[in-house]
């Protein structure tokens, strides 16, 4: 079987998908695809069935800090056949952030969904065990969103006491 | 130690309540359709809680077991305790200024990490580098490799019970750590790389020293082998177990020796060669058994093919500058700040500023890191700072391989399976 290229892919990503394509950009060989939000479960499908990125290599949340869209979701997805790489980026309104999760196709999306949850408040629907994994569960904000401040928020943890308690 | 069945009852955490009961549940939720038979008084359930302080957990590195007798019914993984944030801190930092906190993340290979950062920014900020930098920041990533790598024979060897052999590849570590003391000036976090290069020249001892260790290493190597390969302890204790196929392996996002151990060659050295990598002469050694043993032999295959790459580079290296001689993108040489009024406006503009990339794009770059794959997706608002710097742990995808592949063995192997996945939390936690 012959090579495919990332070209390839993308025109057949655009030949399949039609306007859910919204953007294509290169910049220093990397390939970025942004579809349509609702569309990305069966982008994703499709290009680990027909194209063979069986690999999910990462999933990067943003915060772009706009008024619309203002989240970004990026999947890099790899295919070991055809030794390529690919991204596919959506973006998500502030507002009720919701995206449905690609667990199902590849399941090592758990842990890397978990973090962006966990990161930007981004909820994956359809997630099995969607906790949040640096953080602990008491903590109630999304460190990664621009607006927090980098030394963090005073006495938005309980921490044990420094002292033993000699009770 | 808290009994099963009453885990959410039972179990009164004294900090971090919410964080607790959740992880709890999770456990108990974890496939939830397995039917255990209960009727037999000695197959006892229990919860069992290992770390985040316990010495053989690599780290800060917590698991939450049940166990079924001395079988592991099924884990959770709790990760985040050395969560420092430096996503955070990156996005407040110019990229240069960030550079030394890559060497606190997988902190028994500090060049490699140098190395992946410095790439990624060369990359989207189109940065050339000379050629005797690239064979340099090579051997220096060949010998973290090794330092690693190291570590790992010789934490996970004393997992199975060899305590003697853990000093042996310390007395080897402790050479090349000489060795990035005469590189770099520090014997553990180097930060040796540039942006555009390396800061400083391999000195002639520095030469020789690597010389020696390359012809001395593989003699210590050799000996080892003799050692663990047909020792029956070592060979019984890791063969066959933390057995992962080759489905599972990718399905979890493994990367490094733990995918190339089921039969993957995926290798960022060949997937896109970076550096001169395309240059040198070297295999990718994998094994199709996916259990420790494989692991093992992955690793020390790879020390070797190491050695044949610096052994190749020190052939090659070509000579010239070690940094690109372009103010607007790099630091000036030391000697320029010191005798020369534009050096001097150049060394604080490349402090206060930075290099600043084009506004708007955004790329990623990996480099094979010892554990795996190790990536900076980096977004550029066109100032000195990245908008958003993600990055790509190897250690973290291991890990949730680990969370499977714990599932089903026995309680006494759980340490050498941690040791057999090498995780450095530094990294996994960010």
């Amino acid at each position: 079987m012959e090579n495919v290229t990332v070209q390839e892919v993308v025109d057949s990503l655009r030949e399949k998908f039609g306007d859910t394509v919204l953007e294509v950009t290169e910049y220093q060989g990397d390939t970025l695809v942004r579809v349509d939000k609702d569309a990305i479960h069966d982008v994703c499908s499709y290009l680990k069935e027909h194209h063979r990125f069986i690999y999910l290599a990462d999933i990067i949340g943003t915060d772009r800090f706009t008024s619309e869209d203002r989240f970004e979701v990026i999947y890099n997805l790899v295919s070991l056949k055809f030794q390529i790489r690919i991204f596919i980026k959506i973006r998500i309104p502030e507002e009720n952030p919701h995206v449905v999760t690609l667990t199902d196709i590849w399941t090592g999306a758990n842990w890397n969904e978990r973090e962006t949850f966990d990161m930007f408040g981004i909820i994956f629907d359809g997630h099995p065990d969607l906790r949040r994994i640096f953080m602990p569960e008491d903590f109630k904000y999304y460190p990664l969103r621009k607006e927090f401040p980098l030394l963090g928020i005073p006495g938005s943890l309980e921490l044990p006491g420094t002292t033993p308690n000699t009770e | 130690m808290i009994e099963t069945g009453s885990i959410m009852g039972k179990g009164k955490p004294t900090f971090f309540k919410e964080h607790q009961n959740a992880l709890y549940k999770s456990l108990e939720d974890k496939h939830t359709t397995i039917d255990v038979d209960d009727t037999d008084p000695l197959r006892t359930r229990m919860v069992l809680n290992m770390g985040p302080q316990h010495p053989a957990t690599h780290g800060v590195l917590r698991l939450l077991i049940e166990l079924d007798g001395e079988q592991i019914a099924k884990t959770k993984l709790d990760i985040g305790y050395l969560h420092r944030g430096i996503e955070k801190i990156a996005e407040n930092k110019t990229y240069q200024e960030f550079m030394p906190y890559t060497d606190r993340m997988d902190y028994l290979s500090p060049y490699s990490n140098n190395v992946a950062l410095c790439t990624a920014v060369e990359k989207i900020a189109a940065i050339e580098v000379p050629e005797r930098a690239h064979y340099i920041r090579m051997i220096g990533c060949e010998l973290a490799r090794i330092s690693s790598h190291l570590l790992y024979l010789g934490a996970m060897v004393m997992d199975t019970g060899a305590i003697s052999f853990f000093i042996w590849t310390f007395r080897e570590r402790e050479k090349l750590y000489d060795i990035f003391d005469n590189l770099g000036g520090h014997r553990f976090t180097i930060s040796h790389s540039r942006i555009g290069g390396v800061h400083n020249d391999l000195s002639p001892v520095c030469l020789d020293m690597i010389r020696t260790f390359v012809d001395e290493f593989p003699k210590e190597l050799t000996g080892w082998g003799k050692l663990l390969n047909k020792n029956r302890i070592f060979y019984d204790r890791n063969d066959g177990v933390g057995r992962i196929s080759t489905e599972d392996a990718i399905a979890m996002g493994m990367t490094g020796p733990n995918i190339r151990a089921t039969g993957i060659a995926y290798d960022m050295r060949r997937f896109k060669p970076y550096a001169r990598y395309n240059e040198v002469d070297f295999e990718v050694p994998t094994r199709l058994e996916g259990d420790n043993l494989a692991r093992y032999y992955i690793r020390t295959e790879e020390m070797a093919q190491s050695i044949e790459i610096i052994r190749q580079c020190l052939d090659k290296l070509p000579k010239g500058p070690v940094r690109t001689d372009n103010a607007k993108k790099t630091y000036p040489s030391k000697d320029e700040v010191y005798y020369s009024m534009e050096g001097l406006i150049h060394d604080f503009m490349m402090t206060d500023t930075g290099v600043c990339p084009p506004a708007g794009v955004e790329c990623y770059h990996a480099i094979e890191a010892p554990k795996g794959e190790l990536g900076f997706y980096i977004q550029s608002d066109g100032t000195g700072h990245p908008w958003r710097l993600k990055i790509k742990s190897p250690s973290f995808s291991n890990l949730q391989g680990l969370e499977v592949m714990l599932d089903g063995e026995m309680i006494a192997d759980t340490v050498v399976m941690i040791g057999g996945v090498d995780p450095v939390m530094g990294e996994s936690d960010k």
